[in-house]
């Protein structure tokens, strides 16, 4: 029997290949569409799908670099994915001269210094520094601009971007330093592959709901809001994403394969509540893309989203009672909470001080 | 009234050759400036050029000028001199260090204007045969966001060089990124839409041309 570190390198390249695979494939479907316009595919539903494939290869590029160099470059990757999401989200919220100073605070010391958190993995103060210390902040310091118009509705926004496009982001980079899958087996690259799992997921979830809608697609969850997400096709993005997982089960280490499905099912179900409200907001605002506003550039926060509420579920989802390992460090004693589609994991501040229940 | 061929031959006809340590100023700052507004740049129905031109645009913010001159290609911008105001940029050292030498600034005193001296005949000489404008019709920033009555300014410019393009310019959204009265920016997404050129046509009133060109700046908001 192969010792551990082989097993392990032996997934990692497996993985690898098998996204290559892919995505040279549907790159190969994507181009042979467009060579041959008379097939009777509509051919801007093809533009989109190569460029879709394009911006996988630039995600997967992007990611495999960042792994490559390590945790502190992957938190820093996501950081400024944050920093630009935010800058969309605040340039489309209309907000006043006197939220003025507050945003300065939010965009150069909030969102840098809660990666900066995530990054020393103090996840004691990271899990409640901007929801309620930057909430606190943007209230008080907009107060003492002294503009009082509409104020719990501006503050409501920037509070609603800090969440939407830093806090729930910065889940993913901090699922690197989650002891469960370090130490299990393979440490570092156990978690790298974690990630990269997950965020294959929230992509497959996304394109599996736009399928199954337009396969199926029968009855729109809310017409008004979106007019492409029915019940068929989060119904069949769950059910073909979770068994995507279970599949894929032996890439993320501390999951068995119906483990592995019920996280596709989540991420498929908390992607598609991301999709729902930045949709929501997008049509408050009276954009149908984030992009438009920027010429020639996608809009990171369409993709970001349904990725940030993904990963708030799986930080809780893997937090879940999980059969002992023989030789896991520390499984610490978790306890997950629900509140509305965003879930929050709560831990002890005990286990923060290393002090968990070892097994 | 001066025809242009009876303007002196001015001395900036060529750009001047700046020295390295203000050429890599002006280049970092010019990154800096578009990095921090998020700037995209449009060019509706028309085309970054070499030629003799004024460009006019409603005036938001501080970075207003930098932002244009940093939006047009470097053999553009080369040529390019933003027209600013004195008694702003020639406080303090740094100020008028980079108003005169990093972005070859045209300063104009808003608080003695001469009869003899007036700032359309100074920016026309500084401007010479090949140089290029950015100027700001409104005079000042606006301090709504919205955008304000031109001055004549840009009627008499035009008058006196028939021959120059006028490329009308809108700004959007940075106001927000740096607002009249705050120094410290917020790094928000902006876009800098150039239009096609105007020109003043023949015996066409000022009023009329200075409503025609402000609402080509408002055309390029959409």
């Amino acid at each position: 029997m192969p010792d551990t570190t082989d097993v392990n390198d032996l997934r990692t390249i497996a993985l690898v290949a098998g996204v290559l695979l892919l995505l040279s494939v549907v790159t190969g479907v994507g181009q042979f569409l467009k060579r041959h316009p008379d097939r009777g595919i509509d051919a801007a539903a093809v533009r989109t799908f190569n460029l879709r494939i394009r911006g996988w290869w630039v995600l997967c590029t992007v990611l495999a670099a960042a792994f490559w160099l390590g945790s502190t470059a992957t938190v820093t990757l996501f950081g400024l994915v944050s920093f630009w999401a935010l800058r969309e989200f605040i340039t489309l919220t209309p907000t006043r001269k006197g939220d003025h100073r507050a945003l300065f605070w939010v965009f150069f010391l909030f969102t840098p210094l809660h990666y900066v958190l995530v990054g020393l993995n103090r996840y004691d103060i990271y899990s409640v520094f901007l929801p309620v210390y930057a909430t606190l902040f943007v209230l008080a310091r907009a107060a003492v601009a002294g503009d009082y118009k509409r104020f719990l509705e501006r503050t409501a926004k920037i509070q609603a971007g800090l969440v939407v496009c830093v806090y729930c982001l910065s889940f993913a980079p901090a699922l690197l330093a989650l002891p469960v899958a370090a130490g299990v087996d393979g440490g570092r690259d156990a978690n790298f592959r974690l990630l990269f799992f997950l965020i294959l997921l929230v992509q497959f979830a996304d394109c599996m709901q736009y399928v199954w809608s337009r396969v199926l697609g029968q009855r729109l969850v809310a017409a008004a809001v979106s007019s492409n997400r029915t019940w068929e096709g989060l119904l069949g993005s769950a059910t073909s994403t979770a068994l995507l997982a279970s599949v894929l089960w032996w890439a993320a280490p501390p999951f068995e394969p119906w483990q592995a499905a019920i996280v596709g099912l989540v991420v498929a179900i908390m992607g598609f509540a991301g999709g729902m409200t930045m949709s929501a907001i997008k049509r408050d605002r009276g954009v149908k893309d984030y992009g438009t506003l920027v010429v020639g550039h996608g809009g990171v926060l369409d993709r970001i989203t349904s990725a940030g509420y993904s990963r708030m579920a799986n930080i809780s989802g893997k937090a879940m009672p999980r059969p002992v390992r023989r030789n896991s460090i520390s499984m610490r004693c978790w306890r997950a909470r629900s509140t509305g589609c965003s879930t929050v994991v709560h831990a002890p501040s005990s286990a923060q001080r290393g002090s968990g229940c070892r097994k | 009234m001066l025809a242009p061929a009876d303007m002196p031959a001015p001395p900036q006809d060529q750009p001047v050759s700046r020295s390295p340590v203000c050429r890599l100023t002006g280049l970092g700052l010019a990154g800096l400036a578009r990095l921090l507004a998020g700037a995209s740049v449009r060019w509706i129905a028309s085309q970054p050029d070499t030629c003799q031109r004024v460009y006019f645009a409603n005036h938001t913010s501080h970075l207003d000028a930098l932002l244009i001159w940093a939006s047009l290609p470097r053999v553009v911008r080369e040529l390019t001199r933003p027209v600013a105001a004195k008694d702003y940029w020639s406080r303090g050292r740094v100020r008028r260090w980079l108003a005169e030498q990093v972005f070859d600034a045209i300063l104009i005193d808003r608080t003695d204007i001469k009869v003899h001296q007036s700032p359309v005949d100074l920016m026309l000489r500084e401007a010479g045969a090949t140089r290029s404008l950015i100027v700001f019709p409104e005079g000042s920033r606006s301090v709504t966001g919205e955008v304000g009555e031109f001055k004549s300014g840009l009627y008499y410019l035009a008058k006196k060089r028939p021959d120059i393009e006028l490329v009308p310019v809108h700004i959007d959204n940075l106001n927000r990124v740096l607002p009249r009265g705050e120094f410290l920016p917020v790094p928000l997404l902006s876009c800098i839409s150039f239009g096609p050129p105007l020109w003043l046509e023949r015996d066409e009133a000022k009023f009329d041309f200075l409503t025609r060109a402000r609402r080509a700046v408002l055309s390029l908001k959409e």
